[in-house]
């Protein structure tokens, strides 16, 4: 289990995963050999407003490992997504019929759980890469200064850290003070993704983070989240099924609210057990 | 041979000539428009000009713009007429040993109007401090905090009718409100007013502030309060959806996420309106004439025995000296100079300020940008 040091002190064990496990409904579990589960979702129903955006959605997400979510529009994955860092609390009408979202065992919409310790451990990229109008510097420092943490020599070092796991460093190190918004799209994207890992999450949640880029960026990012997995569990939307394909350890397929099917990506491409799933992937609707 | 007629030929039609009633229409309303503006300045320009400018060096009426209003005397000495303020009316008494001197006098007719400047200048900073720091702090809870729901939607329809309330009526509202009946801290028991012991022999007497500039400046902020609100709302929806979400999502607080990443980029636009509000809420007369304006007051506004009595005293202002001149006094040459002297000095002022917010936001803006 990964060390967990904002949440591992939480004091109650009512929200830990109960000892008999094997109760809880398995819709979407992985066979054994797999990584330990980081995020587990159990038959979540959420609402915006009256209208029903996830219906029963039970997975459990590997640590260390790429989980991709695809279908069409509208289908629910980024809703999803955005419960696992509590996103979603900034929506008025958003709320969460039933169900749990487990992340480290514990349940993350429980009173006690404090949201901002939640995102730091969850950390996000946005389908819109989003530098923040600073510099390039500041732009990483930004999650450690509201800790609170001013210590230059700390920062600087967090800095390069956080630029060379995203592979930015080489590209940036001789203009670290001027703005991130001189930068291109896909450097954008990468630096949001640097200024993420700054925080040291344990997961990094990516809504459509290549949707806006060209290729040859897109194809940086992709290398970019195989290095990454090896420190993350990254969970990532696409609306690019090439890139599942490509870079994904496990996919989610989702239709209406609903999962659809959650299995390996191979077998996901290659032999889908349900019909839907076969329809999306080959291109006959979505 | 011959070509085809031309498909494209130029056609009368109604349509047409509709097009060109319309447009002309549209067009003659903006000239109108700009017509009447170059008027009116052009006006208080020519005539107010007279008044503050002179052929010769300094080529500003300087005695106009640091001197108090005074007493005018026109008389006439030896076959002369002579026009001469108040002081230099009796010292001119004095060096000739007259003790009568048959004068016609003619109030705020001499001097200058230097106190109503610094009045109006009082005014206009300190209404502006309050008008931000509420202003900002409402548009920051309804547009970040508040949920949408009924009471909100009250809240903003509240706001958007005190846009539309008279000025007179604000001018009653703080007469009501501030000048007769705001709390003071005195150490003397007042039995005419609501009067609440604090201790230490203190009383707490609900008898108001009286004509002062903390009554001119909060009725002056609640009146420009509305544009503020509504202008700081905008700003800060012009900041991007996503410096939020980002912060937010590197454990920011809200109010961390807001100080930090919304602020900074809505400051330049909600300081600019605010500013261009404000001086147009200067302008006002109705406001101030119950809460704050004296018609004279000998006394600049730093020369208190006490530095809290500053905010516990009377100013004139240029507002309501011109509203003076032009209608409670009797109408005549002298008079008139004043007046359009006065008037273009606060054309000026205003015009400055609009230009500073301007100017501000041209700065601000370049330097953030997204």
């Amino acid at each position: 289990m990964v060390a967990i040091p904002a949440m591992a002190a939480y004091p109650s064990d009512r929200h830990m995963i109960p000892p008999d496990a094997a109760s809880l409904p398995k819709a979407a579990a992985m066979s054994s050999e797999e990584n330990p589960t980081m995020i587990e979702v159990e038959s979540l129903d959420f609402f915006y407003g009256q209208a029903q955006a996830l219906h029963g959605i039970s997975i459990q997400i590997p640590a260390k490992k790429v989980t991709a979510f695809i279908g069409p529009s509208g289908c629910g994955k980024s809703t999803l997504l955005r419960c696992f860092n509590r996103m979603n609390d900034l929506v008025d009408i958003a709320r969460i019929g039933n169900g749990r979202v487990r992340i480290h065992g514990i349940d993350i919409h429980h009173p006690d759980v404090d949201v901002i310790a939640l995102r730091r451990q969850v950390g996000m990229v946005f389908q819109k890469s989003n530098p923040f109008p600073k510099s390039i510097y500041e732009n990483i420092t930004y999650g450690l200064q509201i800790q609170g943490i001013n210590d230059r020599r700390k920062l600087d070092e967090v800095v390069e850290k956080s630029l060379r796991g995203a592979a930015l460093w080489d590209e940036v190190k001789d203009r670290l003070h001027t703005s991130g918004l001189g930068l291109s799209g896909g450097q954008q994207q990468r630096l949001c993704i640097a200024r993420a890992i700054a925080v040291e999450p344990s997961i990094i949640l990516m809504d459509e983070p290549c949707s806006a880029l060209d290729p040859i960026a897109t194809s940086k990012v992709e290398e970019l989240i195989q290095v990454l997995k090896g420190k993350y569990t990254i969970v990532i939307v696409t609306h690019n099924m090439q890139q599942a394909g490509r870079c994904s350890d496990h996919t989610a397929f989702f239709y209406l609210g609903r999962l659809i099917e959650f299995a390996r990506t191979e077998k996901i491409f290659t032999n889908p057990s349900q019909r839907q799933t076969e329809d999306y992937i080959t291109g006959r609707f979505g | 041979m011959h070509a085809p007629a031309n498909p494209f030929n130029v056609r009368k039609s109604s349509s047409r000539t509709v097009e060109n009633v319309a447009f002309g229409l549209f067009r003659a309303a903006t000239y109108f428009i700009l017509a009447c503006a170059t008027f009116i300045f052009g006006f208080i320009f020519v005539k107010g000009g007279e008044t503050v400018f002179r052929a010769h060096f300094p080529f500003v009426n300087v005695p106009f713009l640091t001197q108090s209003p005074e007493t005018l005397y026109v008389f006439e000495y030896e076959g002369k007429k002579m026009e001469l303020g108040d002081k230099e009316f009796r010292a001119f008494k004095e060096n000739h040993g007259l003790k009568e001197l048959p004068a016609e006098s003619f109030a705020h007719s001499a001097g200058g109007i230097f106190p109503c400047i610094v009045g109006t200048v009082l005014l206009v900073i300190g209404s502006m401090a309050i008008a931000l720091f509420i202003g900002v702090s409402a548009a920051i809870y309804l547009s970040e905090y508040s949920k949408h729901g009924p009471f909100v939607r009250f809240v903003r329809l509240a706001i958007l009718n005190l846009a539309g309330v008279p000025s007179i009526v604000f001018g009653l509202f703080g007469l009501g409100l501030f000048v007769v009946f705001m709390p003071v801290l005195q150490s003397f028991h007042n039995p005419a007013v609501l009067s609440l012991p604090v201790g230490f022999g203190h009383y707490l007497n609900f008898s108001g502030w009286n004509v002062c500039l903390l009554s001119g400046w909060f009725t002056l902020a609640f009146m420009a309060l509305p544009v503020v609100i509504i202008a700081s709302e905008e700003s800060l929806k012009a900041v991007p959806m996503g410096f939020r979400e980002g912060s937010l999502a590197l454990g920011a607080t809200k109010w961390q996420a807001i100080r930090t990443n919304v602020l900074p980029y809505a400051l330049p636009g909600m300081i600019t309106s605010s500013i261009l509000s404000i001086a147009r809420v200067a302008g006002e007369t109705a406001p101030i004439m119950f809460t704050a304006a004296y018609i004279v007051r000998d006394k600049m506004p730093w020369q208190v025995e006490h530095p809290l009595d500053f905010l516990f005293q009377g100013v004139m202002a240029l507002p309501y000296h011109i509203y003076v001149v032009s209608s409670k006094l009797p109408q005549n040459e002298y008079t008139e100079r004043v007046q359009y002297g006065t008037a273009f000095v606060f054309l000026v002022i205003v015009m400055g300020i609009a230009l500073t917010s301007i100017l501000l936001r041209i700065r601000m803006r370049s330097r953030h940008r997204w």
